[in-house]
């Protein structure tokens, strides 16, 4: 099964309305907020925000089941590291010692130790839905028409979503070279050594970036006798007008900044919110 | 026509700054306002650099010295840009999935309207009104993926006339489009230049296919000039395409087997207007004079396939209940309309993918659990594009390359090297690097390669797309004798002669079916199978049924079985 990483799936949702420029301010808005606070109460607030507006943009979990499972996978090793390399940085951080279970020698499992790991986890969780709806819900050349609409030149901009348009045809590629070359006898499975395994994909990605070269000469021409690159501006045949929604949208990411920024500096009176003391 | 022409080359040469020889000599050339015209030439001739002098890629992205000169619409374009020549010139290139650069039909189509600066609303309009032309209009949100290749092709002719050019230049439109489709393709072309009377060149070797429809001109390029520009009946008439290696249309072949002397004022260049007062004689005579072949005996199976089916997600089956056997030394084609499974059931026997259900065995020997790599053994597969499968420098590492990954020992590498070298016809070759091959003998490489691993059965995808006859003929002659070697071979190809005239049988998929299994002569005069699977009749089919010859499967048969009595004597 073809494994589709940027599939934009075309569908009509208050989410896919919005436009491309919007979702990104929101998504970066409402990031930063996540990464500033350490505060448990908000960060769970934010997830199910986050949860909420997974579940309007009807995205399928079958859709990100790949992406969920390296996550998880990622926040396992990612708290068992935490754990390992500092166990103790809970009670440095919140200034007190709660000891709930002596492990091992210098790991003692403190109370401030676990509200510190979780926080961090669940600021993790509560980011990457934002991530996958931006990636799934926005339509790779209305996202390059609002890029170039905040003054990103517009070959730069059509840069990004011709990668998104030519990624599964390359994809595609790389799969077909790299079975015809399993055929003839390439070992890519772990069974081989780690030397021979660089050198044998150099076997497909010889191939690949040949015919990828191929491929550009080929899209060049057809850019180039389509007028391409020709005046300093162009418009843009996906572009969407800013609606009510779209600031709405803003507005609430830009609430839910401040949110996160008031709370630090006037209720917590630190990025961490401590309830030890 | 006594209007100005629209194109005028004088006394025109160009030459790639990469190249050491000129590519073009002495061009003299004039096409007139809504004139057709056909441009054909066997590969390397110079036909498309032509096309590149014209649409402006020559010389503003491929750069050279270019003597007299080319005027476009009275001026010269040597002094324009490629912008401004755009807006005269309407280029359709071959490949309609690469030109595709929209994520949907609609945003394709408006791309020079975006680079026009066309206020959003004006372009949606616009493209509004220029997809109705096409009948495109409905599908404006689709993705390319979702289209078939004629709507490709619809959506690539929408996209060059939002800009209202004068001349639309198609550069091979029908590589890569299964045979009905390029029937098609050549009737919207015709459709749209009657509707809108511009001026149409079509840079095709494919003759046959695009005579389907009316032609004004055929210019015939070769080694970089001009060396005929006649009307379609004088052309096919005369022995030009065949001296320069481009195949005539197969019903004149035929004609000329039975000893016809084709003249213009028969109106060869269309099978409805050929008249047959003099062909209907002879061509019935010589019919009956064809002995037909003794039956071979039957060789044992080799490839037995039972009930195969498999699908990506589950759901829709890409293959359903597909079940043939195989036997030594033959030779098939398989054939269908895109997508109908063809690359899918090579996969799935090669074991690049898994197949959900069913039995696939070499001999009596289950091969379910071969590998990728022990398949090869016994099944090898050639893929389209020599580019995706080359990864070594020199020619000898390449071929090595399915050996030494199997460790198998330098001193034993070297003679099965040579040896398959010498049966491609490679061995002055052995120290080159493939850099310096034509692609042809690219395609060869890759075919040696495969065939070191000694495999009993090849599948090759469309080995000879995108090759003139001479080419076309080189590798299928090749393939031809690596066959009776006892190399069996199966095919696949959108090319219907190839199918008549090399392999004897065919297997027909659609949507995942096998359609039918038989001799490539009934498949090609069944029009119930030929509309099913997006095929096409061979024009023999309906010259038989112009002369009055009942048995219309029997008459493609004998035309097949003399053309191999006629290639066994060469």
């Amino acid at each position: 099964m073809k494994l589709k990483l940027f599939s934009y799936n075309v569908i009509d949702t208050p989410i896919h309305r919005l436009s491309g420029l919007t979702k990104l301010i929101c998504f970066l808005l409402l990031t930063f907020a996540v990464m500033y606070s350490y505060d448990i109460r908000f960060i769970l607030a934010v997830m199910v925000f986050s949860l909420i507006i997974l579940k309007v943009s009807e995205i399928k979990y079958s859709q990100i089941k790949i992406m969920i499972i390296y996550l998880l996978l990622f926040l396992a090793t990612n708290f068992i590291l935490t754990f390992l390399f500092s166990p103790e940085y809970g009670v440095e951080i919140y200034g007190t010692r709660h000891d709930i279970l002596k492990i091992f020698g210098r790991y003692n499992l403190t109370l401030e130790q676990l509200l510190y790991q979780t926080t961090k986890i669940l600021k993790y969780a509560s980011v990457v839905p934002f991530g996958i709806i931006f990636l799934l819900t926005t339509d790779p050349s209305e996202f390059a028409a609002s890029l170039n609409g905040v003054g990103i030149p517009y070959k730069v901009a059509y840069a990004v979503s011709l990668t998104l348009r030519y990624f599964p045809d390359i994809q595609r590629d790389y799969q077909n070279i790299s079975q015809a070359q399993q055929a003839r006898g390439l070992e890519l499975s772990r069974k081989a050594k780690f030397m021979s395994r660089f050198k044998n994909s150099l076997l497909i990605i010889v191939p690949l970036i040949f015919s990828t070269l191929e491929r550009i000469e080929y899209i060049s021409n057809a850019m180039d006798l389509r007028g391409f690159g020709k005046l300093k501006t162009r418009t843009w045949y996906s572009k969407r007008k800013m609606t009510n929604s779209d600031y709405i949208a803003i507005l609430v990411s830009l609430f839910v900044f401040t949110v996160s920024v008031l709370i630090s500096v006037f209720i917590n009176k630190s990025r961490f919110f401590n309830p030890f003391i | 026509m006594k209007e100005k022409p629209i194109i005028e080359f004088t006394d025109y040469s160009f030459q790639y700054f990469t190249q050491a020889e000129p590519t073009l000599y002495d061009i003299n050339l004039k096409i007139y306002p809504g004139e057709k015209i056909l441009i054909v030439g066997p590969s390397g001739s110079g036909k498309s650099t032509l096309g590149h002098c014209i649409n402006g890629l020559i010389p503003f992205a491929y750069k050279g010295e270019i003597k007299g000169t080319l005027k476009i619409k009275d001026l010269v374009a040597a002094e324009q840009n490629i912008f401004k020549l755009s807006k005269i010139v309407g280029t359709v290139l071959q490949d309609s999935d690469g030109q595709f650069v929209g994520l949907t039909v609609g945003e394709d189509i408006a791309f020079a309207l975006e680079n026009d600066n066309v206020p959003t609303e004006e372009m949606h309009r616009i493209v509004r009104d220029v997809a109705a032309m096409v009948d495109m209009e409905h599908l404006l949100n689709s993705s390319p993926y979702e289209l078939s290749g004629g709507q490709k092709q619809r959506t690539s002719l929408a996209g060059v006339m939002v800009d209202d050019v004068d001349v639309l230049l198609f550069d091979e439109p029908l590589a890569n489009l299964d045979p009905a489709t390029g029937k098609t393709a050549i009737e919207i072309i015709d459709d749209i230049h009657k509707k809108t009377k511009k001026t149409i060149i079509i840079i095709e070797h494919r003759l046959e296919d695009v005579l389907h429809r009316d032609v004004d001109r055929i210019i015939v390029v070769n080694e970089g000039r001009i060396i005929a520009d006649m009307p379609p009946d004088e052309l096919v008439s005369s022995s030009i395409l065949t001296d320069i290696g481009i195949r005539e249309p197969l019903y004149i072949t035929a004609l000329k087997y039975a000893g016809i002397n084709v003249k213009s004022d028969m109106h060869p260049s269309h099978l409805q207007t050929l008249k047959m007062d003099t062909v209907v004689e002879p061509l019935q005579s010589w019919y009956r004079s064809i002995e037909k072949p003794a039956k071979e005996e039957e060789k044992p199976t080799v490839l037995t396939v039972d009930n195969l089916t498999f699908s990506y997600d589950g759901k829709r089956k890409i293959l359903d209940n597909v079940s043939f056997k195989i036997r030594e030394g033959e030779m098939i084609s398989i054939v269908g309309k895109n997508g109908a499974g063809k690359s899918t059931l090579s996969k799935v026997l090669c074991g690049f993918e898994k197949h959900e259900s069913g039995k696939i065995h070499y001999y009596t020997e289950d091969i379910e659990h071969r590998s990728i790599k022990e398949r090869a053994e016994i099944i090898g597969l050639v893929m389209q594009n020599p580019n995706q499968m080359i990864s070594k420098a020199m020619i000898y590492d390449e071929v090595a390359l399915g050996l030494r990954l199997r460790n198998v020992p330098e001193e034993e590498i070297k003679p099965r090297i040579e040896k398959v070298l010498e049966i491609c016809g490679l061995s002055p070759f052995i120290d080159w690097p493939i850099s310096a091959l034509s692609y042809g003998q690219k395609k060869r490489v890759t075919i040696a390669s495969i065939l070191v691993l000694e495999p009993k059965v090849i599948i090759l995808d469309e080995p000879t797309a995108g090759q003139d006859y001479y080419h076309y003929t080189e590798i299928m002659n090749f393939l031809e004798k690596i066959n009776k070697m006892g190399v069996t071979i199966m095919m696949i190809t959108h090319d219907m002669h190839l199918m008549l005239e090399y392999t004897p049988r065919a297997i027909v998929l659609s949507d995942g079916r096998i359609l039918a299994d038989t001799s490539a002569s009934v498949v090609l005069t069944d029009p119930k199978l030929i509309e099913e699977a997006n095929l096409k009749e061979t024009s023999l089919y309906f010259l038989a049924e112009k002369a009055n010859i009942s048995d219309r499967t029997s008459f493609v048969q004998s035309f097949i079985d003399y053309e191999r009595e006629l290639r066994k004597k060469q």
